[in-house]
């Protein structure tokens, strides 16, 4: 076991079809499906909450029954039914369990179809893994080597009963539940999530990693995921997404907020892969998340994301560099094949003097997809010598797929450097000819040749998932060539 | 009070801003048709001017516009001055088409007197939904013309248009229709210019058949007053070849909605355009290029510097339609902010549909470069002249698009006059 290699994780993820579509037979503590102040009431109560954020829940509701759900994205779906949606779902169980024994072992056995099996996960790869059942956390590991140095790495329900008043303190600060119609709805009923903080000057030992997995036909997801980074201190975060293969199409509004104080640094890693729809366009999840980060004095936050999954991706995981000589960076690989669409990008907020930004974002197309690159780079008055630079490029895979660039750059301030650089192509017919000459097949050759195109974003992902977005890849791409 | 009672408010109090500025405006008699008709009225009657909540009015506030009080003029006052040597002038002052020459080898019609199947083509490619400037200019002009380059003549003249306001608050909505005859070349020359103030709302359509070829060069000058709202709607057939300069020197407000439908094989596009602002001016730019077919090129330059209290805008966007395979298409804007209050909105938009092409974008905004100043001055050149000779080589890759010596030297004279530019 201890010489678990890089290799055998590469065919562990060999899978060909979707792989983790699977339903695992476990009995669900589901609510009645539909919205109203009722629902809101039950999850509260199911969940212990105590009153303040009930009252955030309705405030929320109120405010997201004011809004409308947005059209400026370029993506197209049936709108999602939101009396429809049953909206708490948590694998039935009464006690907490004492120890890894006592965990139901179908739940275990869907773990190890995940390979992520907490046992091994903590021998194998040092990474602790706050794993997500649905909508409940049912296991936690490292807990006890991150408390010596007291990080809090738990789940959102767990952080609230423990820790009230660090999520009173920074729960909704970097997005508030006006910001937009999911946010509003996530806040309303979002169920659970993971809740990490990082004490002043403490550097995280290990990768924090938390697993997502919509399980439940029916159960729309609404995570709520806050990083908060004390002055001086530093986190790796982890956040891979995997979903059963379903006809019906699933709701996902996640929320995610990163708070980095004063010369803190949070670097937020993403694979995406869940199901996607079949090859006609059938099924598949709908991901709506807002994702944002604040960067006081000195502090740096970096999103790295893989997006392979979903059939409809609206997400722009954005950095506000509030701070002087802040940082933020946004690396990203959206692969979209068959019918998916996806409207990605950032947001780059320059408030702070000599703030910078980094965008790459390297879009993948095949099949019928559509993908989408759409950015704001924001320069504001006080932004005194900020710096950006972006680079978006476009890859075409086949004739009726699409690739679209929607750069917004907004510039108030005359001691600001922007660039922003652009391109649309296909893979060069001379690369593949140069591989193909040398006896590689077509679809290795691309697979090569994709791979180096995405070298830079993919670089920047920890070790364990930088071998797991390649695979994605390829197996997302394959047979998108003709 | 919700967004949505907000909402009604504001539409309610907006309609009666479009039905205001209209009150002292004539409708046409214009052969034009009754569902062009129709639907103009039906457009301002539903909608208002747009506000910064439109998505292509993000960057540009009408409220100053919307406000106006503008009436329409007969009067020509004074005769226009021509900047060119060519013999082929086209007058229009205060909206009112002053004479029209003869020129060999080129029709001119004007439109009070085409017939109704002429006047087919006029908004043939133009989307009049939603947009009250086409509304306007389609319900309240007064006149147009119908240019026709005949088929395989080249005219070696540049054809002025020079365009002149010559009153206060007035109103000119005025229609050009170019129509490039299958290999033809021709070479227009617009200028705007005047004391007077006002919203200048010209219209060009250009229709280029199979191998027509066709250059623009539009210089904006008006009064730091005035309001310009300009569309120039561009058909290209197979073969052809367009290329339009839009240089922009001063003006109060002034929108360019430059569309162009590239609708045939082996075609070529150009656009180029250049803006210098001081003050509160605000200029904005929305380009569209749109490929429908096949194995055509376009290239896009954009190149803005930006002094005092102005707003650049620069919206350009390249569609590769589904097929419309082998498509090389460039886009890129550049932008120089000089003062504290500036402030420059950039949004190069690619939409690709189809996998055989290169498309790339690219956008910059920033400042002076330092070291090559102090490199200036270090040769004894004063801080002013070495500012001045940056902005001048910053802008210079526009002008050097211009293909006509005259044109160019033009402008580069009235850079000069009013930058104070002492080379």
């Amino acid at each position: 076991m201890a010489n678990y290699t890089e290799n055998e994780l590469a065919k562990d993820l060999e899978n060909q079809e979707y792989k983790y579509g699977f339903v695992s037979d476990i009995e669900s503590d589901k609510i009645p499906v539909g919205l109203n102040e009722g629902i809101i009431h039950l999850i509260s109560s199911k969940k212990e909450e105590p009153s303040w954020l009930l009252e955030y829940r309705l405030k929320a509701f109120q405010i997201w029954k004011e809004m409308t759900e947005p059209e400026w994205a370029h993506v197209h779906y049936e709108k999602p039914k939101f009396n429809d949606i049953a909206y708490y779902s948590a694998p039935k169980q009464t006690k907490k369990y004492e120890s890894w024994d006592d965990v139901d072992p179908e739940m275990k056995e869907t773990m190890k179809k995940l390979g992520i099996s907490l046992e091994e996960q903590k021998k194998l790869t040092g990474v602790a893994v706050d794993f997500v059942m649905d909508s409940v956390s049912v296991a936690t590991s490292f807990k006890a080597k991150l408390a010596e140095l007291g990080i809090i790495f738990c789940s959102f329900s767990e952080a609230v009963k423990e820790y009230p008043e660090l999520i009173q303190k920074y729960m909704g600060t970097v997005v508030p539940p006006t910001d937009n119609f999911y946010a509003a709805l996530n806040s309303a009923v979002f169920t659970d999530g993971s809740f990490c903080y990082i004490p002043k000057g403490v550097r995280c030992p290990m990768e924090l990693s938390t697993y997502f997995r919509i399980n439940e036909g029916g159960t729309g997801q609404f995570e709520r995921t806050l990083v908060v980074a004390d002055e001086g201190s530093y986190v790796s975060y982890l956040e891979g997404c995997t979903a059963p293969q379903r006809d019906e199409n699933q709701l996902h509004a996640a929320v995610v907020e990163l708070v980095a104080l004063e010369n803190a640094e949070i670097k937020y890693s993403t694979v995406q892969n869940w199901y996607p729809g079949d090859k006609n366009g059938i099924g598949g999840i709908f991901n709506f998340v807002t994702k944002r980060g604040m960067c006081e004095r000195n502090a740096k936050i970096s999103w790295t994301q893989v997006e392979t999954g979903s059939a409809v991706t609206w997400k722009y995981p954005s950095c506000i560099l509030k701070g002087d000589n802040s940082v933020g960076e946004f690396y990203s690989v959206a692969v979209t094949n068959n019918y998916q669409q996806a409207d990605t990008g950032t947001k780059m907020v320059h408030l702070g003097k000599n703030t910078k930004s980094t965008i790459i974002s390297k879009g993948i197309s095949a099949g019928k997809s559509q993908n989408s690159y759409r950015g704001l780079v924001q320069i504001h008055k006080s932004a005194q010598n900020a710096r950006n630079f972006s680079q978006c490029d476009s890859l075409l895979m086949s004739d009726q797929c699409g690739a679209h660039t929607f750069p917004y750059i907004e510039c108030k301030n005359p001691s600001a450097k922007i660039e922003h650089e652009a391109t649309t192509s296909k893979i060069g017919e001379d690369q593949l000819f140069y591989c193909m000459q040398r006896g590689i097949s077509e679809e290795k050759a691309i697979s090569l040749i994709v791979n180096g195109y995405c070298k830079e974003v993919l670089n920047q992902l920890p070790m364990e998932f930088a071998v797991e977005a390649q695979k994605l890849l390829a197996i997302s791409l394959e047979g998108s060539v003709g | 009070m919700n967004f949505q009672q907000l909402d009604e408010m504001e539409i309610a109090t907006n309609v009666s801003k479009i039905s205001q500025f209209v009150t002292n405006f004539r409708e046409n008699n214009l052969l034009i048709g009754d569902r062009l008709r129709d639907s103009s009225k039906l457009v301002l009657a539903q909608n208002d001017f747009p506000t910064t909540r439109h998505e292509s009015w993000k960057y540009t506030r009408l409220t100053k516009l919307s406000q106006l009080s503008l009436t329409t003029t007969e009067k020509i006052n004074s005769p226009v001055s021509v900047p060119l040597k060519s013999p082929h002038v086209i007058s229009i002052v205060n909206g009112n088409i002053v004479d029209v020459p003869s020129i060999p080898g080129v029709n001119v019609f004007r439109l009070s007197e085409c017939s109704e199947k002429q006047l087919e083509l006029v908004g043939k490619h133009i989307s009049i939904e939603n947009d009250v400037f086409q509304a306007l200019n389609t319900l309240y002009l007064k006149d147009g013309l119908i240019i026709e380059i005949q088929e395989n003549q080249q005219i070696n003249d540049a054809i002025q248009l020079i365009f002149e306001t010559q009153e206060s608050s007035i109103f000119c909505p005025i229609r050009i229709i170019i129509v490039g005859k299958k290999s033809s070349k021709a070479h227009f020359f617009q200028h705007f210019s005047g004391k007077g103030t006002g919203l200048t709302l010209p219209v060009f359509e250009y229709f280029l058949e199979q191998n027509a070829h066709l250059k623009v060069d539009k210089i904006q000058m008006e009064n730091d007053e005035s309001f310009h709202i300009a569309t120039d709607q561009v058909h290209q057939e197979r073969d052809s070849y367009f290329k339009i300069n839009t240089i922009t020197l001063s003006g109060k407000l002034v929108r360019n909605n430059l569309n162009i439908l590239v609708d045939g094989e082996n075609c070529e596009t150009n656009l180029n355009g250049s803006f210098l602002l001081h003050d509160g001016q605000l200029v904005d730019n929305h380009t569209i290029v749109d490929h429908l077919k096949p194995n055509c090129n376009s290239n896009e330059l954009y190149k803005g510097v930006l002094n005092g209290k102005s707003i650049g805008v620069f919206n350009g966007k390249v569609f590769v339609r589904p097929d419309a395979q082998k498509i090389n298409a460039f886009q890129s804007n550049a932008n120089v902010l000089l003062s504290e209050d500036a402030s420059m909105n950039s949004k190069p938009e690619l939409e690709i549909y189809a996998d055989d092409v290169k498309c790339s974008h690219g956008s910059t905004t920033g400042q002076m470069d330092e070291e090559a100043i102090f490199y200036l001055r270090t040769r004894g050149i004063s801080d002013k002249s070495a500012r001045a000779l940056m902005t001048q080589a910053f802008i210079g890759d526009v002008l050097n698009q211009i293909d006509s010596e005259e044109v160019r030297s033009y402008i580069e004279s009235k850079l000069i006059e009013i930058h104070g530019w002492t080379i």
